[in-house]
């Protein structure tokens, strides 16, 4: 257990730069998610195609895939990722600012993959919303964005925050990847790291990066377990 | 119309040119993958289909054991959930409070067994199975088991909740009158409660082998010959490495497959939903939580 | 030193001039040797006459390491390791065909060796004292240094000590010991360093740019070389030496002196230089001398 102690440092500043990069991605994916939900039932049908494509293919391609995507087919296109750079944030999340882009591509890869999901969870969110709410905004004459902004999503978002909360926490643990994708000092890169390069024994390395994530998801699926059992009481 | 244009000349500007700029699209690259007079096509095929077989193995053995165990801690969280009420009053003191007490920590273990392996990355869990049980002088050999462990260990926990939420959420009729039939708690698990709780969840089931299938690329973390890490050894040993155009060719095959499980998932869903109908019962939907957890684990 | 190594050599010489008269003539012709299979005489109970008893061997080796263990398109490895390797078999009367490759990580090796998974581990495998105290090394058969690789056309980087600024990016592979070494060199890990699981990523990451070196032992990097003419070349010389031994299971001396014996008789009769020819030598035309066997 003295590897905990002695490489503190390492598993604190593990689990720092890996919720950096999910709080980012969260926001990412819950945008992303956003945009193609309402691609999906608009009233254009190229947009409901493209929202269609988009979850069919992240949905069932492995995350791996996308991350070699994010961390390989985006630079020869010529991008580094470099529109996150965003002033103001870069010097909160130092990691966005530096030159070496692979925790921009993490950012990317997963705000992609999760979005995915992310829109699936919205929609289930939005057909749980009676059909006549919609009618009737239509009938008073809201146009088709007005009716989301008023009527559709606020009341979407309140039954899709629980299968939302579900795909973060999935998010969290996918996160995991990143470090396999170049992210140099992420928690679970940093755990294999002290194993195979400094020969620290497994299982109190393992016990750390375990404590690290747990830290990240367990509070958040116990606060679902509570929203969903207040639901159910409320019903 | 003007979107279509609009997304039209968006693919070409900002993903074709670049691409063809660098010469991505040239047949040195793409022949191994899609010209069969290449002299390497059939050997690169090869390779791939075993690379897919030693997924869908790893796959296959993965959601059955998953299953097997998953069901065991299901209706094991349910028994306990009923052994935890009862009071053991036929017994004598110190053998009710020692049972009381059994039960009571093998639920706290299964709760935190459950929580544990929920909220680890699956990546972790394959990773250090791997070098933790030969650690522990467990040898398993082959690296397959490995893997299959690391997958299970996850899925099983998904799918014990997928089952015990399934039987749970069954209308509490259904146990009361098992039981006014006097069927023990456990028959009343086995008989009743478990199938049902196993239809209505079959479509969150197979969406679970859909997770359990692109989980099974972090195979590549231990070494197991998957076919990700095959198209690895692919890309290395060509004359011109393409891992663009691997990746892309296997990303297609996996979103196909995936696909079409999926489609399966909402069709069993579909008819699930009909029959149930023509039996009169009230439309029994899983929790939230629990299918939209199923269908976006880890990658 | 070098008085010693002569009377070895011409020890084996004479030693394998006895065995050949045996099995006839198998001069020239390393795979030709089948027929010698039986003239092979060892010692009772020893690991040779186990291995030449039961007709086959398990040999440990990379499945991604380009020149010395790669899996290739058929499905077996290929490289200057494996070359070694069939030299051992061949001199144990084992056929080419019924060497059994099993993969062996950084990462297993000393622990398939200690559990007789593999009979011996051929997989660029540094011999250093930490790993002597669970196995032996025979060999070393080559020795590797570490090195950087850069763009052609890129003069600003000439050795580790190039990074201490802190503007320049290196990339390497995760739990590797050139990723350690050159860490020691970095003035800011997180601005600097990337790292992932094969080589072949990095150099994609520095053909576009996102990193400007890649650093691990010469021999790889000179596989990169090779695979694209005239766009990179090395930064320096090697910074450091990593001479690679065959493990064996610990205490099995007679076997390590079978295999050493073996090594110097490949460095005299040209085995040893076709094997480099045939494999690592496609990037490297320089045959190395083999090195002096470490009979500790």
């Amino acid at each position: 257990m003295r590897v905990l102690v002695d490489h503190f440092d390492v598993f604190a500043g593990g689990l720092w730069l890996t919720f950096q990069l999910c709080l980012l991605s969260a926001i990412g994916a819950l945008l992303l998610g956003t945009v193609a939900a309402v691609m999906r039932i608009s009233p254009i049908p190229p947009m409901r195609w493209v929202g269609a494509a988009y979850v069919t293919v992240f949905r069932n391609c492995p995350l791996t895939i996308v991350f070699f995507f994010a961390a390989f087919g985006l630079p020869a296109l010529g991008s580094n990722g470099d529109f996150l750079r965003i002033p103001g944030l870069t010097t909160i999340f130092s990691r966005l600012g530096v030159d070496i882009p692979y925790f921009r591509f993490a950012i990317i890869a997963l705000s992609v993959y999760t979005g995915a999901f992310v829109c699936e969870a919205i929609r289930s969110g939005i057909n749980a919303v009676p059909a006549g709410q919609a009618e009737a905004a239509r009938a008073i004459g809201l146009t088709f964005t007005q009716n989301l902004r008023f009527v559709v999503l606020p009341q979407a978002w309140k039954a899709a925050i629980v299968p939302l909360g579900s795909v973060i926490i999935a998010m969290i643990k996918n996160s995991a990847l990143a470090g396999f994708f170049g992210l140099v000092g992420e928690l679970s890169n940093s755990g294999v790291n002290l194993t195979s390069a400094l020969g620290e024994p497994i299982i109190p390395v393992f016990i750390g990066v375990s404590i690290g994530f747990l830290i990240m998801t367990v509070p958040l699926g116990l606060l679902i377990d509570h929203v969903e059992r207040r639901r159910a009481v409320a019903r | 119309m003007v979107t279509v244009l609009l997304l039209g000349a968006g693919a070409y500007y900002l993903v074709y040119r670049p691409l063809d700029e660098q010469g991505q699209f040239s047949m040195e690259l793409w022949g191994p993958l899609i010209d069969p007079g290449n002299e390497v096509f059939s050997l690169v095929w090869a390779r791939l289909r075993d690379g897919f077989v030693a997924t869908f193995i790893a796959a296959a053995l993965a959601i059955v054991s998953s299953l097997v165990f998953g069901t065991g801690l299901a209706v094991l969280r349910i028994q306990l959930k009923s052994l935890n009420k009862r009071r053991f009053t036929g017994l004598i003191a110190p053998l009710a409070v020692a049972l009381r007490g059994l039960s009571w920590l093998l639920t706290i273990v299964s709760r935190l067994f459950v929580e544990i392996f929920r909220g680890l990355p699956v990546v972790i869990t394959i990773f250090f199975v791997a070098s933790a049980l030969p650690e522990l002088g467990v040898d398993l050999g082959d690296i397959l088991w490995y893997l299959v462990i690391g997958l299970t260990l996850y899925n099983m926990v998904v799918i014990g909740e997928i089952l015990r939420s399934g039987m749970e959420g069954l209308p509490g009729g259904q146990r009361e009158a098992a039981e006014a039939m006097g069927l023990s708690p456990f028959q009343t698990t086995r008989m009743i409660l478990l199938p049902q709780a196993f239809r209505i969840m079959l479509p969150a089931l197979i969406s679970q082998l859909v997770v359990v299938l692109k989980d099974t690329s972090l195979g590549f973390i231990i070494s197991y010959e998957e076919v990700l890490r095959v198209s690895g050894q692919i890309i290395q040993a060509l004359p011109e490495p393409n891992p663009i155009q691997v990746y892309a060719v296997v990303g297609v095959i996996y979103i196909a497959v995936n696909y079409a499980l999926s489609k399966l998932a909402e069709y069993t869903q579909r008819r699930l939903a009909r029959g149930r109908k023509t039996a009169g019962l009230p439309p029994e939907k899983p929790p939230a939580a629990i299918t939209a957890e199923a269908e976006t684990a880890l990658n | 030193m070098r008085i010693a190594r002569l009377t070895a050599i011409a020890a084996v010489a004479v030693l394998s001039l006895g065995v050949a008269a045996c099995g006839g003539d198998d001069g020239d012709d390393s795979g030709s040797t089948g027929g010698g299979t039986e003239g092979k005489s060892f010692a009772a109970g020893s690991t040779m006459e186990r291995l030449n008893k039961a007709q086959k061997i398990i040999v440990g080796t990379k499945f991604d390491q380009p020149g010395f263990g790669l899996k290739g398109l058929d499905g077996k490895p290929a490289g200057f390791d494996v070359e070694i390797a069939k030299i051992i078999a061949d001199e144990l009367g084992v056929p080419e065909g019924n060497i059994e490759y099993i993969e062996t990580p950084s990462a297993v090796r000393e622990e398939k060796i200690e559990k007789g998974e593999a009979d011996i581990v051929v997989a660029t495998y540094t011999i250093n004292d930490k790993r002597k105290e669970r196995i032996d090394f025979a060999g070393p058969y080559y020795v590797a240094g570490q090195n950087i690789l850069v763009k052609a056309d890129d003069s600003s980087i000439t050795g580790p000590d190039s990074f201490k600024a802190g503007d320049k990016k290196v990339c390497s592979v995760q739990g590797s010991t050139p990723a350690a070494n050159i860490e020691k060199s970095l003035a800011n890990k997180a601005e600097q360093l990337v790292l992932f699981d094969v080589y072949t990523k990095c150099i994609d990451a520095l053909n576009s740019g996102q990193v400007n070196a890649v650093t691990t032992d010469n021999v790889i990097l000179l596989g990169f070389i090779a695979r694209n003419e005239g766009k990179f070349k090395l930064a320096g010389e090697n910074f450091t030496e990593e001479p690679y031994g065959i493990g064996v299971k610990k205490g099995d001396t007679a076997f390590r002196t079978f295999i050493n014996d073996t090594l110097e008789k490949a460095y005299s009769d040209g085995r040893y230089e076709k094997a480099w020819k045939d494999t690592a030598g496609k990037f490297d035309d320089q045959v190395p001398t083999g090195p002096a066997v470490n009979r500790y």
